[in-house]
């Protein structure tokens, strides 16, 4: 026993010199974690976390990981490497007797973890402090108060003070016995917090309480449902828009060789499909042979793409559907054949089961603007397939492939009069579809899965909006992408997926019957086209 | 056109064909011994009866496709329906048979803890209910999707596209709980037809043979329709759309009514598929499946009705044997065969027969006529 008194002493001097106090409620907290009762544990987790000492952390963390060891009043850690260590003064020591590790059950597990979150609030990291406070909001564990008051005072940080000051406003609110005006002030900050956290926080204030405080709480909630109905139908606006831009890039290519050319082209989707594998192929050869460009794949897969399916493109022109021209519905049946042999190459080569195409890093991760969450790679996709429309419309308006084109389209033997060599023009003209849609299945690779049923999934569609849009009409195949993807996603809240799907088709056919040649249609004099 | 004589010979054979199928399956199944190779086996025979629906399915396709200009694909629409039709009549014999032993209501609702039918159930377990249904449900739809389309001179490529619309839009509705149809299972789990079993082999023949009989008399509805002055317009708007509406004739009229009946025929086949397969779910709406029916009609020879029938039994005895035997390469073979046709057969088997056959002719009266001329000169 004398042994074990020296030793006390000598931890209360080291924990004096180290902490500049005496023994205060750490040390006092100790000991409880020996009583083997899981409220005296308890107890002690929340003084050693309220404690704010700098070994608090330690103790904790040890007793969540089944490493703090209690015997005879004395609580040691495990270490791995040292072996056993004091709990209180972070020293060596030998042989401590017979040793025990603490017990834990649920009740302290939640402890622990609501502790470690108090804890952490004062890390030297500030996305480690960010994260607590937010845990803390959640948890609205009254006994991080005291923790919580000394972060904000040392908190330079205004986004991660901001996370404190709700976490410390959801804590008051949520304590029966704090200050009335101090309740106000909580209702105020998280009130300009305003998110689905902080509404289900004012909304359990209103029940009980004082009149005044439950009407500041109840109007904040209703400011907050309001911005809330406000973002969720801008957020909404956004997911359409972003399948919008994806149908926009199935549908432009088609555009192409549909609405220009005239040709029913159902392997249009395989175009897409050949263009998400050209990418898998790229990531494989970079995964083997040069990991750093990683990040780069997807540039370097657009061009090889690009060229991929618009030489198959320009190879089924060659092959095929340049002996078809001016008849339509044997178009339609030959490329569907097309669709089946392509769609079985591939299975044969690649297996029939998904394959991983990876996300580069830089379009992980969302931007969080108000009450918006914009994950990176669908505003890649966005962006990326207003420049695919904005230079497939340079190209058709200002170069000389896009003047022949239209000059083709307009009158084929008026055009080859003029020294147009028409041939030509369609093959290329049906490479340039082809291999539009081949870059957009370098994109729609990050959305979708790559297997060999990529393109069928979005044949249907695309027909959609390009008939919706008006054929012939680039600007239709825009509006018409942009229209159906939003009504889509407008739909999807109140009707659900499919049932939204459901009334889109049976509208987009009722709006043919109105009007047969879309929305922007070309205006022409002939009765039949 | 061809020549009267012509299409009379046609028809015999087709109602020859048939009529020799019709006995001499059962035949071949019951009476021959099992060891001979003459002998039809049991699993055989509800497989046969398949091809016919299909082939019934094809005459349907190739009534609007090869003698007016329709091209739908979604063909399978009305397919299925009248599939589902007779699906439901099925369902609601199984009785207190199902795995819940509901007297009245079939598994899946019980499963969803639906308490009672929904009122689009009443009725289906009478038969000609639900034989009125199995024709009156695609009608329906089909009068109601062709008032819209044809008075608003959808054609061509469009009407194509929106079609397949059609049916993926049903595929996607019933593949929902909700729609109360079985959702993603479909129906299935019959277990008698009249009072007969389904498993029973007498069954089958009979099914077997109703669908011979079906597919003979829609076989000569179609002949006498294109036969008639009817179908010389039906010709003429196929050809000339508007040159027929200046004309004077009600063309939407005409393609309204061309398109009801090839929906009920389409339904009929569905109606009698089912039986004989014992399961209809939302796959058959697939619009892959619709145009698939499109291309056993190009194979066998577009406006020739004999073709459509010829097509669908080559392609789909092709396809069992390709599935068993070749699985890997039946989509190769399937897809090769749209661009082949397509392209380099565009008549189809039929139609090329013929151009050779009379080619042949021409040459060998060539031949005669040859030495009659020179003699003349001398």
């Amino acid at each position: 026993m004398t042994s074990l008194r020296i030793l006390l002493r000598a931890i209360a001097l080291l924990t004096a010199m180290a902490a500049g106090a005496m023994a205060g409620p750490f040390e006092e907290a100790l000991p409880k974690f020996s009583a083997d009762s899981y409220s005296d544990t308890e107890a002690a987790i929340s003084a050693v976390a309220g404690s704010g000492h700098e070994r608090a952390l330690t103790v904790v963390e040890a007793l969540r990981d089944g490493r703090l060891l209690a015997g005879a009043g004395q609580v040691y850690i495990r270490e791995a490497s040292n072996g056993m260590i004091d709990a209180a003064t972070g020293e060596i020591v030998g042989g401590a007797g017979n040793l025990k590790p603490v017990r834990v059950n649920n009740r302290v597990r939640r402890a622990i973890e609501a502790a470690l979150g108090n804890l952490t609030l004062l890390s030297s990291d500030t996305r480690t402090r960010f994260n607590a406070a937010q845990a803390v909001f959640r948890s609205r564990d009254a006994s991080a108060l005291p923790v919580l008051e000394r972060a904000i005072a040392q908190e330079s940080d205004l986004r991660v003070r901001g996370a404190l000051e709700s976490a410390r406003a959801a804590v008051i609110l949520n304590k029966p016995d704090a200050p009335a005006v101090e309740k106000k002030i909580a209702v105020e900050i998280l009130s300009r917090r305003g998110d689905q956290d902080s509404l289900a926080l004012l909304s359990n204030v209103s029940a009980s309480s004082a009149p005044d405080l439950a009407k500041a709480a109840s109007d904040a909630a209703e400011g907050i449902r309001t911005r809330l109905a406000l973002w969720n139908a801008l957020q909404n606006v956004w997911y359409g828009v972003s399948l919008g831009s994806v149908l926009l890039l199935a549908a432009i290519g088609l555009a192409i060789t549909f609405g220009t050319m005239g040709v029913i082209n159902m392997a249009h989707g395989e175009m897409v499909m050949i263009g998400a594998y050209t990418t898998f192929m790229v990531q494989e050869v970079i995964r083997l042979h040069a990991p750093g460009l990683f990040d780069a794949s997807l540039f370097i897969a657009l061009p090889l793409a690009f060229l991929t399916a618009g030489a198959v493109g320009v190879l089924v022109e060659r092959c095929v559907i340049r002996f078809l021209y001016g008849r339509p519905l044997e178009t339609l049946l030959a490329t569907w054949g097309l669709s089946l042999i392509l769609q079985q190459a591939v299975r044969t080569v690649f297996g029939p089961t998904n394959r991983e195409v990876g996300t580069p890093g830089w379009m992980r991760g969302a931007l969080e603007i108000g009450g918006l969450s914009l994950t990176y790679n669908r505003l890649a996709i966005v962006v990326f397939a207003f420049s695919v429309f904005a230079i497939l419309l340079l190209v058709m308006r200002y170069t000389s492939l896009g003047l022949y084109v239209r000059a083709v389209t307009q009158n084929r033997r008026m055009a080859g009069s003029m020294g147009i060599r028409t041939n030509r023009i369609d093959a290329l003209a049906f490479g340039l579809g082809s291999g539009v849609a081949g870059i957009a299945g370098v994109a729609l690779s990050q959305i979708d899965n790559v297997s060999p049923n990529l393109g069928q999934g979005y044949i249907i569609d695309s027909f959609m909006v390009v008939v919706f849009g008006g054929v012939g009409n680039l600007w239709g195949t825009l509006i018409g992408a942009m229209t159906l993807g939003v009504a889509n996603k407008m739909l999807e809240p109140y009707a659900g997926a499919v049932l939204g799907k459901i009334v889109l088709l049976i509208t987009i056919i009722i709006f043919i019957q109105r009007r047969p040649r879309g929305l922007f249609a070309l205006k022409g004099r002939a009765v039949e086209a | 056109m061809r020549t009267r004589s012509v299409l009379d010979r046609q028809t015999i054979v087709v109602i020859g064909f048939l009529a020799g199928a019709a006995m001499l399956v059962p035949i071949f199944n019951g009476l021959v011994a099992q060891d001979s190779a003459l002998h039809v086996p049991d699993h055989l025979v509800p497989l046969l009866g398949k091809y016919l629906c299909f082939a019934l399915l094809a005459l349907s396709v190739d009534l609007i496709w090869g003698f007016c200009g329709i091209l739908s694909l979604g063909h399978g629409a009305f397919f299925a329906l009248g599939g589902y039709a007779m699906g439901m009549y099925l369902m609601r014999q199984v009785g207190s048979r199902g795995v819940y032993a509901h007297p009245v209501l079939p598994d899946f609702m019980v499963f969803l803890n639906w308490q009672e039918l929904p009122w689009f159930w009443y009725g289906s377990d009478i038969f000609p209910i639900a034989v009125l249904m199995v024709v009156l449900a695609p009608g329906i739809l089909a009068l109601a999707f062709g008032w819209f389309a044809f008075r608003s001179r959808v054609t061509g490529v469009y009407l194509s596209i929106i079609t397949q619309a059609m049916t993926f839009a049903l595929m996607l509705a019933f593949f929902r709980n909700d729609m109360g149809f079985g959702g993603n299972n479909g129906l299935t789990d019959f277990k008698d037809i009249l009072g007969f079993p389904l498993q029973a082999g007498s069954t089958r023949l009979v099914l077997f043979v109703v669908s011979a009989i079906a597919l003979g008399l829609g076989y000569l509805l179609c002949r006498w329709l294109v036969e008639s002055k009817f179908g010389k317009v039906l010709v003429a708007i196929r050809d000339a759309e508007n040159r027929t509406r200046f004309l004077g004739y009600r063309v939407e009229r005409y393609k309204l009514t061309v398109f009801i009946i090839s929906a009920m025929l389409a339904g009929l086949a569905g109606a009698l598929y089912v039986p004989q397969v014992g399961i209809i779910n939302p796959g058959e709406f697939a619009p892959e499946n619709s145009i698939e029916i499109v291309i056993w009609v190009a194979v066998g020879g577009r406006g020739t009705l004999a073709g459509a029938i010829l097509g669908a039994l080559v392609v789909n005895a092709g396809k069992t044997w390709f599935t068993g035997a070749l699985p890997e390469f039946w989509l190769f073979a399937l897809g090769g065969l749209f661009v082949f046709v397509t392209l380099l057969m565009p008549r189809g088997i039929l139609g090329t027969g013929q151009e050779l056959w009379d080619r042949m002719r021409q040459r060998s009266q060539l031949h005669q006529a040859a030495p009659a001329t020179s003699q003349a000169a001398e």
